[in-house]
């Protein structure tokens, strides 16, 4: 640290002075052994000093990096008074789970990327921040309840329990409807439960979060496929004013290479979720079984990688992951890539698997894989990759995990009539409303953008909220002002590409 | 929590059981499927819909012990309660006239059969049904499927009851005789794999229904993926019917054993501590 400015001396200490405060952690041998949370949080005294590196900026540019906009300074200056509770309430105004994006946003590709004391020294770690204050509430605050508007006699129906279903059905809730969420599994969260693991958050604060929503007078039915124990258009005609279809983008995506189907090979979506949901980790006291053998190879770059990877290794496996880009590219979070390389996770960049190789008996004995090197640029402008010819090798492993992303499940779209939809099979819903080609039925979450991240659902579910309390009551799903606004972004947009 | 209403032993290892699941059974249609979850550490295993009841609101399965969890299941009765109950799962069969189908059910298979037939008999079809069962005393519902049936012909392999032979006998004779429309085999693995053998010199569509290994149900997990015409189809939403001359069959029953080591240690771990808290904890 350098550059100390001579202008703003005024304070006792010099904000820019004080390091970025370091976040205690297990440490990297303790925790490849075991499934709990690989980041303690911070201490009282540590979110002090944090807090009080905020520059608190008249122009927060942090502020614009929050997909959901969250008051990143006024929050922050909170905590630097060590008034956490008001700093809690401050973060609800605008995200509904704070514990969860404190924990799992990809920060420094949003909020932390743009922080102005980033630009000569490290970003404020605004994510931790968040995280402290949302971490205070559940061990020392008292449970608020919000005001719940009196009951408006109209009746929403919720598909999925993630992070945007879940959203939507507590703002909902509070305006004074009727909600039900249908969730198709056994338990409610999305992929917070059944997909991120454990170290990286625990099921207890997803659990606490969804009894929450509950505790607003949110019904909430499980076990309920809806495509098969009832269709949408069932909801519409069976008392429901209006829906919200939050399901997800769950389908597994393969290969297509050679080999895909012997025993051993899983996609990520299988084995996350006999690990986390199923608790298999804990096999025989659970019943689902998840086999790992001695050497796993793990198939992809992005979070779901490294979650797969990092859960084999704390299932006793040694671990190869093997990503066709190079680490610039590699798009799973900083702070995931670097646990995973702590933790001993043999990263094979460049190297693209061409077919999986069997046994007599159908089990998996070896990954033949190729070099791969950037070539020219794509329409992306990312250097694409080519193979390096005869650089042909083969990786003895006994398990192969496919995480190479996933797609919309057809199930339910397929069932619901005059639904648009887009050539990834994915909903079509307006970007400022989400409503969709149905009237009455409004969509968002990944299975409107592709898989995303989670404040983006939580985001989409809060503006759902929003348009269909005004679908409810009548009124344009936009206000004149909002119209007006998006009208000048648009002008702006179109002036500068000129 | 989900009530079991009735429960009826048909054998050591065969058992009935009928479900209050009215949200399941308002729309359960033959050929479809459940995944239930006995309890907070029940893993999620599917069975077919071997009758359903609309108006009770009841789901009735046949289940055949073979491991922990459906040994666990049978020694619940009348009155206890289920953790989880999720369904109609899969696509359902396609009921139509096709003129003359022969129905063959190997052991339990009989029970999923069962709806199918009655179905079809409706629609109009001759239905010729083939109840096949290793031992007399595993033999189910011969008497359900006489009601649905215009004839049935049974066979154990032991010829302790019916004829003595396999499924396949018979069914080479109806084929033969010309005149079959349409096959459904719905039994284990290696039944379905020697039925459909059997009909494809005929040239008879045979449908078989597949029973994978399978966790979630819906199409998220891709555990269930079966080769079908070269291609991967998920079972439990592409299927669990699909047309019998283009299952690779082997690797069906390959990766139904994916789990043998450890579906041991469950069931030991089971059967030496069941009923033993001390144990358990
Ligand atoms: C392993 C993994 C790691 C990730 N890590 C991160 C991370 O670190 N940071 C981050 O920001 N994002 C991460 N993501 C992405 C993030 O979790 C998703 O973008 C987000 O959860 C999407 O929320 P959602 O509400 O749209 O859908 P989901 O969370 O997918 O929830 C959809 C829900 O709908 C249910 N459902 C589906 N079909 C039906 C139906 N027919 N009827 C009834 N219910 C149905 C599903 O069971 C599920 O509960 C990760 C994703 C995965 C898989
Ligand atoms: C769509 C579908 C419908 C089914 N319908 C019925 C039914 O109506 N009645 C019935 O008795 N069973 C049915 N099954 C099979 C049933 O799901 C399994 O027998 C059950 O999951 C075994 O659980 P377990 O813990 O008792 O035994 P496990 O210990 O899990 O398994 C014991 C043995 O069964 C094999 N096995 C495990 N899972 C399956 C499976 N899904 N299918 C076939 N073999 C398996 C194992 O390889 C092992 O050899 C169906 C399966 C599917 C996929
Ligand atoms: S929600 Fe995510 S992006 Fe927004 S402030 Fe919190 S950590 Fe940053
Ligand atoms: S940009 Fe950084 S320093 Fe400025 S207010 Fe936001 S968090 Fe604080
Ligand atoms: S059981 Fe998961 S996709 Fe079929």
């Amino acid at each position: 640290m350098s550059g100390i400015d001579k202008n703003s001396g005024k304070k006792r200490v010099k904000k820019t002075e004080i390091p970025r405060t370091a976040i205690p952690e297990q440490e990297p041998r303790v925790r490849a052994t075991n499934f709990e949370e690989v980041s303690l949080g911070y201490t009282r005294e540590q979110a002090l000093v944090e807090a009080s590196r905020c520059l608190q900026c008249k122009k927060p540019k942090c502020v614009a990096g929050c997909p959901v906009n969250i008051d990143i300074p006024e929050f922050i200056k909170a905590l630097e008074e060590d008034d956490p509770a008001a700093a809690i309430a401050i973060l609800k105004r605008k995200t509904s789970f704070p514990a969860v994006c404190g924990r799992v946003c990809p920060q420094e590709d949003q909020c932390e990327k743009v922080c102005l004391l980033g630009k000569k020294h490290e970003p404020v770690a605004i994510g931790r921040l968040e995280r402290y204050a949302a971490d205070w509430e559940a061990s020392e605050g008292e449970a608020a309840i919000p005001e719940i508007a009196p009951a408006k006699g109209k009746k929403v129906g919720v598909v999925g329990s993630g992070p945007a279903g879940l959203t939507c059905a507590g703002d909902l809730a509070k305006m004074g409807y009727d909600v039900t969420i249908y969730e198709a599994l056994h338990k409610p969260g999305g992929v917070l439960v059944y997909g991120i693991p454990e170290f990286r958050l625990p099921k207890s604060i997803v659990q606490r979060e969804c009894e929450y929503v509950e505790s607003l007078g949110v019904e909430l039915k499980l076990d309920y496929v809806i495509g098969r124990t009832m269709t949408v258009d069932e909801m519409l005609d069976d008392g429901h004013d209006a829906v919200f279809i939050a399901n997800g983008a769950g389908l597994p995506v393969f290969l297509n290479i050679p080999g895909e189907n012997f025993n051993g090979v899983y996609s990520a979506n299988e084995f996350l979720t006999r690990a986390n949901l199923m608790k298999a980790y804990r096999f025989p006291d659970y019943d689902t079984p998840i086999k790992v053998g001695a050497r796993v190879a793990v198939i992809g770059g992005g979070n779901v990688a490294m979650d797969a990877a990092r859960t084999a290794l704390r299932l006793g496996a040694s671990v190869h992951l093997i990503y066709r880009r190079s680490m610039d590219e590699l798009p799973a979070r900083r702070e995931e890539v670097h646990h995973a390389q702590e933790e001993g996770i043999d990263f094979h960049l460049l190297t693209n698997p061409l077919r999986i190789i069997g046994d007599q008996e159908g089990w998996v004995e070896e990954i033949e894989v190729i070099q791969m090197e950037l070539g020219e640029s794509d329409s992306s402008g990312r250097r694409r990759p080519v193979p390096v010819e005869g650089s042909e090798l083969r990786i003895p492993v006994d398990t192969v995990i496919m995480a190479i992303g996933t797609r919309a499940n057809p199930l339910l779209t397929k069932s619901t009539k005059n639904l648009e939809l887009n050539k990834w099979g994915l909903i079509v819903a307006d970007e400022h409303t989400l409503a969709t080609s149905k009237e009455g039925v409004f969509a968002g979450g990944d299975i409107v953008t592709g898989a995303a991240t989670v404040i983006l659902a939580m985001g989409a579910g809060k503006i759902a909220a929003r348009s269909i309390d005004r679908y409810l009551q009548g009124q344009p799903l936009l206000t004149a002002e909002e119209e007006d606004e998006i009208r000048a972004s648009q002008e702006k947009a179109a002036a500068g590409a000129k | 929590m989900y009530k079991i209403l009735e429960k009826v032993d048909y054998s050591d290892d065969v058992y009935m059981q009928v479900i209050e699941a009215p949200a399941v059974a308002r729309v359960a249609q033959a050929g479809q499927f459940i995944v239930l979850r006995i309890n907070e550490e029940g893993e999620r295993i599917p069975l077919t819909i071997a009758d359903f009841d609309r108006d009770q609101g009841t789901v009735t399965i046949v289940v055949q012990a073979i491991g922990k969890s459906t040994r666990q299941l049978q020694e619940l009765g009348a009155g206890d309660n289920l953790a989880n109950f999720i369904g109609p799962l899969g696509i359902p069969s396609d009921i139509e006239n096709y003129g003359t189908v022969v129905m063959a059910g190997g052991g339990v298979g009989v029970a999923p059969v069962y709806p199918i037939a009655r179905e079809l008999k409706r629609a109009g079809n001759k239905v010729i049904s083939i109840v096949a069962a290793r031992t007399k005393n595993l033999l189910l519902w011969e008497d359900r499927m006489a009601d649905v049936s215009d004839e049935v012909i049974v066979t154990t392999d032991d010829g302790s009851y019916g004829r003595k032979c396999l499924v396949t006998e018979p069914l080479k004779e109806l084929c033969d005789a010309g005149g079959v429309d349409l096959v459904y085999a719905i039994g284990p693995g290696i039944m379905m794999k020697f039925c459909c053998k059997t009909t494809e010199p005929f040239g008879v569509k045979t449908l078989v229904s597949l029973n994978s290994i399978m966790v979630d149900g819906t199409g998220m997990c891709g555990a269930c993926r079966v080769s079908v015409g070269g291609e991967t189809r998920f079972v439990c939403v592409d299927g669990p019917e699909f047309d019998g001359h283009q299952v690779d069959f082997d690797e069906l029953m390959a990766r139904q054993r994916q789990y043998l080591e450890q579906e041991k240690i469950s069931y030991d771990f089971y059967l030496e501590c069941r009923g033993d808290a001390q144990c358990l904890a």
